[in-house]
């Protein structure tokens, strides 16, 4: 993008809440966490080359222990979320462990089945995730003594959060080990030639992308102020894997148009229709049919086409 | 003593649900290296459709046979048309089973509505089955022998005939196959079609244990997995033994601590893919 563009950009986000209704500065945070989960899930879809279906697993887990322990202990945010990331990530790096014993769709079905198995605890261990109730009563966070139950704040908030987490993405991605990530990707063979331990790269990018997906939990429970199962079901992991392949994975903003166009649809599709499953379904087909680099890539192709028909 | 004579018995049972469920799912990744994502849904669309046909047929039976035969049809139309379009690309299969399995599961709330349907254990096999003073559960012993006949009859048909053998040959090596001239395309119909169709009759003959329910493909699909996953993917053997046990360990699980019954799910699953990611009788590594 050129300069005015970014320039533009920065100045609609920036001045969005005093344009926008709440409703659309709420809807706007919510594009963001939802951003930051899907760029989480592209660091392995994308330039890693593996396929999870269980990314939800980060983002409600680190819900969870934020709730559960604002509820039992009633600490301060500043010291619940260091733990909750912490937690969050070592739990990753655990499953990173036994799902990296399989590439492909091997590792596609642990991811699930590792996910699906913490969504079941959370329905039946109720006495910590107080079951299918969920934990509520829970609060948004006072960093530096502001308010973030205005919509407006909560929304710089997330932003600034965005922008740190997109911009160290992009830093992990371009940097040399990004590189033996996608060489891991693309010839896995080769790289081991090479002297490259491809099974420590990948580890490292999962529990990576585990911390990110663990920060959009954090920031989705911050909002919602409420946490349920359905955080960590298969529906929330496909939706982050539908933004990604929809906004075209291995890009840095695909994974961002893409989750915005997620959000926007569930958003519209459960006001109006309530038939958001089954949007869903034939959206991810359609998008696998006719459109499978995504967005992103297809549009930047079609710019391409284009310049080189004006020249 | 009653206690574990029953919880073996819903054990037993459970482990020929899911080997119904898990063997198809598992003949489909080992032939076509589509892990379908569609089964936990085919299943549920299944005890659905079978709900429908008591309704006409009061036979558990014949109710069972007629949704495995809707539903080998809606998994052969979704082969032939849909996957096949996207013949090479295992992921993109992959993602379109998913869609699928959302889709399925909302036009099942939207036909059947939210609230579970229990389906009714035939006449004669309400009264259990009392042998040396213990009572025996007499649907679930029903249940595990049209498993292990339907086990006997895979087998049979894996091992013992033309198409079986083709398939064997197809899962080993499919450009070999191919090129000895075995109809690898009309195959992956056949087997989609037969799983598919277990997976349906399996919804049937489940609806006396689990009832319909929407929610009831959330509920099998992550234990189909963890079968296949177990067993290892493209055996018969491997489906059984890996349903037997998972059908023990999260029966005895909920049973003796129901808190923390899909944590003990992790442990085989973690303990072979730990020290044989092929799975315990896998011949292919995924």
């Amino acid at each position: 993008m050129s300069r005015s563009g970014w320039a533009v950009l920065f100045a609609l986000l920036v001045g969005l809440p005093w344009i926008a209704g709440d409703f659309y500065v709420n809807l706007t945070s919510q594009i963001f966490i939802a951003a930051i989960f899907a760029a989480s899930l592209n660091l392995l879809v994308g330039y890693g080359g593996l396929t999870s279906l269980g990314h939800a697993a980060y983002l409600g887990l680190a819900a969870y222990a934020s709730g559960w322990m604002y509820l039992k202990f009633g600490l301060s945010h500043w010291i619940i979320a260091p733990f909750a990331l912490l937690f969050t990530t070592m739990v990753a790096g655990l499953f990173g462990l036994v799902a990296l014993r399989a590439s492909g769709l091997g590792f596609l079905m642990i991811t699930l089945a590792l996910s699906q198995v913490l969504w079941g605890l959370a329905y039946r261990w109720a006495s910590v995730t107080n079951g299918d109730n969920g934990l509520s009563g829970l609060q948004r966070p006072m960093p530096f003594g502001i308010n973030l139950e205005r919509p407006a704040a909560f929304y710089f908030f997330a932003l600034i959060i965005l922008v740190i987490a997109i911009w160290l993405m992009s830093r992990f991605v371009a940097s040399p080990f990004g590189a033996a990530l996608r060489g891991a990707r693309d010839q896995p063979r080769r790289m081991r030639a090479l002297g490259h331990n491809v099974w420590l790269v990948r580890w490292i990018t999962y529990v990576y992308a585990g911390f990110w997906g663990a920060v959009a939990g954090l920031l989705y429970v911050y909002y919602h102020k409420y946490i349920h199962p359905t955080s960590l079901s298969l529906t929330n992991s496909a939706e982050a894997l539908l933004g990604v392949i929809a906004g075209g994975s291995g890009t840095l903003a695909g994974p961002i148009i893409g989750a915005a166009i997620v959000v926007i649809l569930k958003n519209y599709a459960s006001a109006y229709v309530e038939r958001w499953n089954m949007l869903l379904g034939f959206v991810f087909v359609a998008i696998v049919i006719f459109m499978p680099d995504g967005l992103v890539p297809g549009l930047s192709r079609l710019r391409a086409r284009w310049k080189g028909a004006k020249k | 003593m009653q206690f574990w004579i029953i919880q073996t018995l819903n054990s037993f049972a459970l482990g020929g649900l899911l080997f119904l469920l898990s063997a198809g799912f598992s003949l489909i990744f080992g032939l076509m290296r589509i892990a379908n994502l569609t089964h936990g849904a085919l299943f549920m669309l299944g005890a659905y459709v079978g709900v429908s046909v008591l309704k006409v047929v009061p036979n558990l039976w014949l109710a069972a046979l007629a949704s495995g035969a809707v539903i080998a049809v809606f998994g052969g139309l979704l082969e032939r048309f849909i996957l096949r379009r996207l013949a090479g690309n295992s992921l993109g299969q992959v993602l379109v089973t998913l869609g699928f399995a959302f889709i399925i599961a909302d036009l099942c709330l939207i036909v059947w509505g939210g609230d579970p349907i229990p389906v009714q254990t035939p006449e004669f096999l309400r009264p259990p089955l009392i042998i040396g003073g213990v009572a025996f559960p007499a649907y679930r012993l029903a249940v595990i022998l049209i498993a292990v006949l339907t086990a006997i009859g895979l087998y049979l048909l894996m091992e013992r005939t033309r198409l079986g053998a083709m398939i064997r040959a197809g899962v080993d090596d499919m450009q070999m196959a191919r090129a000895v001239g075995i109809p690898v395309s009309k195959l992956f119909t056949v087997v989609f079609c037969l799983g598919a169709a277990l997976a349906g009759a399996g919804g049937v003959i489940g609806g006396p244990i689990l009832s319909a329910y929407p929610g009831l493909d959330a509920d099998m699909l992550p234990l189909a997995l963890i079968v296949v996953i177990l067993g290892g993917v493209g055996s018969l053997v491997g489906a059984f033994v890996g349903s037997v046990i998972i059908g023990f360990v999260y029966t005895f699980g909920t049973a003796l601590m129901p808190d923390l019954s899909y944590v003990i799910l992790f442990l085989p699953m973690i303990f072979v893919i730990a020290f044989r990611p092929r799975g315990l009788f896998g011949r292919l590594s995924t």
